[in-house]
């Protein structure tokens, strides 16, 4: 197990105030950490932080040996743009190939195999040639799953990936995604949904407008942060 | 049939008219290619916005009495594109809200600069003109063509180099962003390019139907096509057809070139529409 990521007491924010600060924890290779808060508790920018596209104000966000922010694949929510987009399954999932490309305009056939073992990997060959917006929900983010594998294959950065889904897709998800953490991919995945953070991951990061914890899955729901926030959960809305 | 052909016989001798012909076709090209990435990332009130500018600009180099207008034209719609691309992100006031401001705001300053200083004695005419397109496709001079010509190419390189790029930016900014692709420099790029095409499409169907060669080639190409290679092609193919039809149709029945292009385009939108709405009764059963 070798660390990938090593964030020491990390401020966020932006010119005018920090969202989050104290940040302190480790992403180690093989990992599935989950980071939950509050919307508004600076889980999107710990997102950008992540990826390189925001510095940090304070603190160190260190990636390890020859682990860098490119080797992170992306799954952003989805967008109101996507949901009609006109645009096959295959040129999706190849699109996620262009950071390797440099200034080459177009693909080669190194990049259509890296696309087309994604496809398989997550089942959607057969549905290559269809068209994104005429897909279930499940398959759109199957796509989208694929489309990070092509961009990066040691780590996933997923924020909210089971919004909108219906149980059972959400179920097929969660099963997808702890599959690829069992080859070996980081997942760092950031989500409301508690009960399935502490069925599927390994470790849990807790923010708010600070870090409330980080640490395993088994120490979380024995703490005081968790146990508080698993009873809100189980008798709220669910 | 003899009487079309002879018609068009007669009229093709002229070189404005061939001339006419080719700059209609090359801008049809170029404003279909970009309006799949304007209207999928929801700023064809860009086109729209950019349109009204330009034709305050050109009120302005009317009124400057410069003798190439485009010196003027093309910098400030240039820079208004710039601008509402930036204002659109995260300012108080709110993209569509902006973009209609500054797009009758420059209407009314461009209509009020042409009853002050008057440059002929026919100010509706002048008017109508530069909103409706006039007859100046017609009076196009050779350095006009290379000009539209050049600018078609810088667009058709730009847009074929840079076609995966421009569809992943579409499709997704936030991922663009996080492999590392300059998603907010593609923007500039697309926003720059529509406010060229945009100048240049002004003698051919005036500022006011601009936006409908922009975004009609688009939206008819989606009813029916189901993914970006096959909409792009199709959308280009609807555009110079219906630029042809229209710039045809207009000689043969004397109507104004600019609103006969757009009703053909707004035809081929019907069509299409049918079409998809069929395909996807079909599908269902």
């Amino acid at each position: 197990m070798s660390e990938q990521i090593i964030c020491s007491n990390a401020a966020l924010g932006y010119e005018d105030g920090i969202v989050t600060e104290g940040l302190d924890f480790t992403v180690s290779s093989g990992d599935y950490l989950c980071i939950l808060g509050e919307n508004g508790s600076g889980k999107s920018t710990l997102i950008k932080a992540l990826l390189g596209l925001k510095p940090q104000i304070s603190g160190d966000i260190r990636f390890c040996g020859d682990f860098s922010a490119k080797d992170i694949g992306y799954l952003p929510q989805q967008t109101p743009v996507q949901r009609d987009f006109p645009a096959s399954v295959e040129e999706i999932v190849l699109s996620g190939c262009l950071s390797k490309m440099g200034f080459l305009p177009f693909y080669r056939s190194a990049e259509k195999k890296i696309a087309a073992e994604n496809m398989k990997q997550l089942g959607i060959e057969d549905i290559k040639k269809r068209c994104y917006r005429d897909l279930s929900g499940g398959q759109q983010q199957r796509v989208l799953l694929a489309r990070a594998l092509c961009a990066a294959s040691k780590m996933l950065l997923l924020d909210e990936p089971v919004t909108g889904l219906d149980p059972i897709a959400q179920t097929e998800l969660y099963e997808m995604i702890a599959k690829l953490n069992k080859k070996g991919i980081t997942i760092i995945m950031v989500s409301h949904d508690i009960s399935s953070a502490v069925k599927y991951a390994s470790h849990i990061l807790h923010i708010s407008k600070k870090q409330l914890f980080f640490g395993t899955k088994a120490d979380y729901v024995k703490s005081s942060v968790g146990r508080r926030f698993l009873e809100s959960e189980v008798g709220g809305d669910e | 049939m003899n009487d079309i052909f002879s018609t068009l016989q007669y009229y093709f001798s002229h070189p404005f008219v061939v001339y006419a012909l080719i700059v209609g076709l090359l801008i049809a090209l170029c404003s279909s290619l970009l309006g799949v990435s304007l209207v999928l990332k929801r700023f064809s009130f860009i086109g729209d916005g950019l349109s009204h500018v330009a034709f305050g600009a050109m009120a302005v180099a009317a009124v400057t009495g410069v003798t190439n207008r485009m010196i003027i034209i093309l910098p400030l719609t240039v820079l208004s594109a710039v601008l509402i691309l930036r204002t659109g992100r995260n300012t108080k006031i709110r993209g569509d809200a902006s973009v209609a401001m500054i797009s009758v705001g420059a209407l009314a300053i461009g209509y009020m600069l042409m009853n002050i200083f008057p440059v002929s004695s026919n100010i509706s005419a002048d008017v109508c003109g530069s909103l409706f397109g006039s007859t100046s496709i017609l009076t196009l001079k050779q350095s006009d063509v290379w000009l539209c010509l050049a600018m078609s190419v810088v667009v058709l390189v730009f847009f074929v180099l840079f076609y995966n790029r421009i569809f992943s930016v579409t499709f997704d900014e936030s991922f663009s962003k996080a492999t590392g692709i300059n998603s907010d420099g593609y923007n500039l790029m697309i926003a720059i390019i529509t406010a060229i095409i945009i100048v240049i499409a002004m003698n051919l169907v005036g500022s006011l139907l601009i936006s409908a060669l922009i975004i009609f080639p688009a939206l008819s190409a989606m009813r029916v096509f189901k993914s970006f290679k096959s909409v792009t092609i199709c959308s280009a193919v609807i555009s110079v057809v219906c630029a042809g039809t229209g710039i045809i149709l207009s000689i043969l029945c004397s109507t104004p070139v600019g609103a006969t292009i757009v009703t053909a385009d707004l035809g081929a939108f019907l069509i299409f529409s049918i079409i998809g709405t069929v395909m996807s009764k079909k599908r269902v059963k």
